[in-house]
């Protein structure tokens, strides 16, 4: 079964790449405030047929959703 | 001034949402047919007697790879293209790519649709495609991961909706996947060796089946589920701290269960636990996301009598609880003994993929299909309530056959005189099959019909609207 020598591995790295992933995201601030995110895709105000307006809490167009940090996202 | 520019200038890129759309009924006609014609072949083996290319066994993956690929993977595209541009606010990240992997994905499936039947396959279980074709699949697969997190990385909405990381993992992981299951030795154009051999072919192989059906038949259709549910019900996600806990714990857990595909085989045994542990575990993660996405509707029970397109999307995830609770069961081994290689698997994945794949994915294109066409709805509402009861009793048909049949077969083959003689032989057990294959092709073709019905409906919506281009609200106002 030398074959596991590869999947093992493969799947122990992936697992290790995860939770790199989750780290990121909960340092970066991804789960704070997390029910309040999710009504954020029904915000209505419906402009367009399906212009739904997920978050606008501010308008402009320099992003203000994303403060501070500019941290470079790379999922 | 700048204003007015920029209000002209930033649309949604709905072209290959619409285009991936519509590709999804074409191809899931096409598949679900050639799935009625394989049905009527077991029931009647003589059916295209006499024709190699319209044999069971090389139509058999036709079928498989065109409802899977085809039909699936457009929705997949045509739904992920739609959600990360609407949660993130942004336009698709380069366009071009995005019509690219449109075209790329469809020569892929018109290649496998004339190789197959010929014969051409490097015959591992729903990765039959040859090498050429492979590779371009990687291609096209890349740049579907390009033109995704780029999207994601030029977002204007801080966090990331639950919704798109499913769509990622399943983006990644099934990279993953292809790359390592299709390694293979080229010997010609049509013909290559797998670059594994014996059972450690088989281990990568169902390493790669299991995790395809976790990834992209479960991953990605939980993405639409997380948007579309949401949307359709107008109300938040039951508990959206849940989805986030159901999307860690499903992709941490699915990567190790694919071993109990190789239940009594040349496997060493402990792997056989293994996998079999992880995939009672994956029991937890299953139940408590179906479990998120009923209660979304809860205090809103009405709306599910009146709105078909909810009855789509709410009954694809019961049947979604009922095959990952069957799922785990079925690779307990001891029930794998009597279950493994008789029509009860069968049954299991038509649960999964008629009712939890094809019903989630028919729903959200209801609600995207009008919305891409300048309307809030299909031409016909009550068509789409004749196709979802339509759907509903082929599907209940279609299992039902399939559970007795499978545990019948079972019970048959294991049968054992005192004397320690088989009761049965094996073609007694073929005969006594046929009612339930006769059911089958009952419950397959009255799926078929609902998908006839809805491509009507999707062509008197297209007839009844226009494709207007849909502006980012947030930049719009600015």
């Amino acid at each position: 079964m030398d074959i596991l020598y590869l999947l093992i591995p493969l799947s122990a790295v992936l697992v290790l790449a995860i939770i790199g992933v989750f780290a990121w995201a909960l340092h970066t601030g991804q789960f704070d405030d997390l029910e309040q995110q999710g009504a954020l895709i029904l915000d209505a105000a419906d402009t367009a047929i399906d212009g739904h307006q997920g978050d606008r809490a501010a308008g402009g167009k320099k992003s203000p959703l994303r403060p501070g940090k500019a941290k470079t996202e790379k999922p | 001034m700048t204003n007015k520019t920029t209000t002209a200038a930033v649309n949604y890129t709905d072209g290959p949402v619409r285009a991936f759309a519509l590709a999804a009924v074409v191809w899931g006609i096409v598949g679900m047919l050639v799935g009625v014609i394989i049905a009527t072949q077991l029931a009647f083996p003589d059916l295209t007697y006499g024709v190699p290319w319209l044999s069971y066994g090389r139509l058999r993956p036709l079928h498989t790879n065109a409802v899977i690929f085809a039909f699936g993977g457009s929705a997949l595209f045509a739904t992920s293209y739609h959600v990360v541009q609407r949660t993130c606010q942004v336009p698709l990240f380069l366009p071009k790519l995005a019509m690219f992997t449109f075209w790329g994905w469809n020569v892929v499936i018109v290649a496998a649709a004339v190789t197959l039947p010929l014969g051409i396959t490097q015959a591992k279980e729903y990765a039959e495609l040859e090498w050429p074709i492979d590779l371009l699949i990687a291609v096209v697969w890349v740049a579907y991961a390009i033109v995704f997190f780029g999207t994601i990385g030029i977002r204007k909405v801080r966090h990331i909706y639950v919704a798109n990381w499913f769509f990622g993992a399943f983006i990644i992981a099934v990279a993953l996947l292809h790359i390592v299951n299709s390694a293979a030795v080229p010997v010609s154009l049509w013909k290559s060796y797998s670059a594994y051999a014996g059972v450690q072919d088989a281990m990568v192989q169902w390493w790669y089946g299991h995790n395809a059906v976790g990834f992209f038949l479960t991953a990605g259709f939980l993405g639409m589920m997380y948007y579309y549910i949401p949307k359709q019900a107008e109300r938040p996600v039951y508990s959206y701290r849940l989805s986030i806990v159901h999307f860690w714990a499903l992709i941490f857990t699915y990567m190790w269960a694919g071993p109990h595909h190789l239940h009594y085989t040349a496997l060493p045994d402990w792997a056989q636990s293994v996998g079999m542990i992880f995939s009672l575990v994956l029991l937890a993660p299953s139940w408590g996301g179906m479990i998120n996405g009923i209660m979304t509707l809860s205090g809103a029970w009405h709306k599910l009598r009146d709105d078909p397109i909810l009855k789509f999307l709410i009954v694809a995830l019961s049947f979604y609880g009922m095959s990952t609770f069957e799922g785990p069961m079925m690779s307990i081994k001891t029930v794998n003994a009597l279950s493994h290689y008789t029509d009860w698997t069968i049954g299991h994945v038509h649960s999964g993929a008629l009712g939890w794949v094809g019903l989630i994915s028919m729903g959200s294109l209801y609600y995207l299909i009008p919305r891409m066409f300048g309307r809030t709805t299909m031409y016909s509402v009550s068509a789409i309530n004749l196709h979802f009861w339509i759907s509903t009793l082929g599907i209940v048909l279609y299992i039902a056959a399939m559970w007795i049949a499978g545990v019948m077969q079972g019970l048959m083959w294991r049968a054992l005189n005192p004397d320690g003689t088989l009761v049965y032989t094996f073609v007694e057990s073929v005969k006594a099959t046929f009612p339930f294959y006769l059911i089958r092709l009952t419950g397959g073709l009255l799926y078929l019909i609902g998908m006839g019905v809805m491509a009507w409906n999707v062509v008197m919506t297209i007839r009844n609207g226009a494709a207007k281009p849909s502006p980012i609200p947030q930049l719009a106002h600015a």
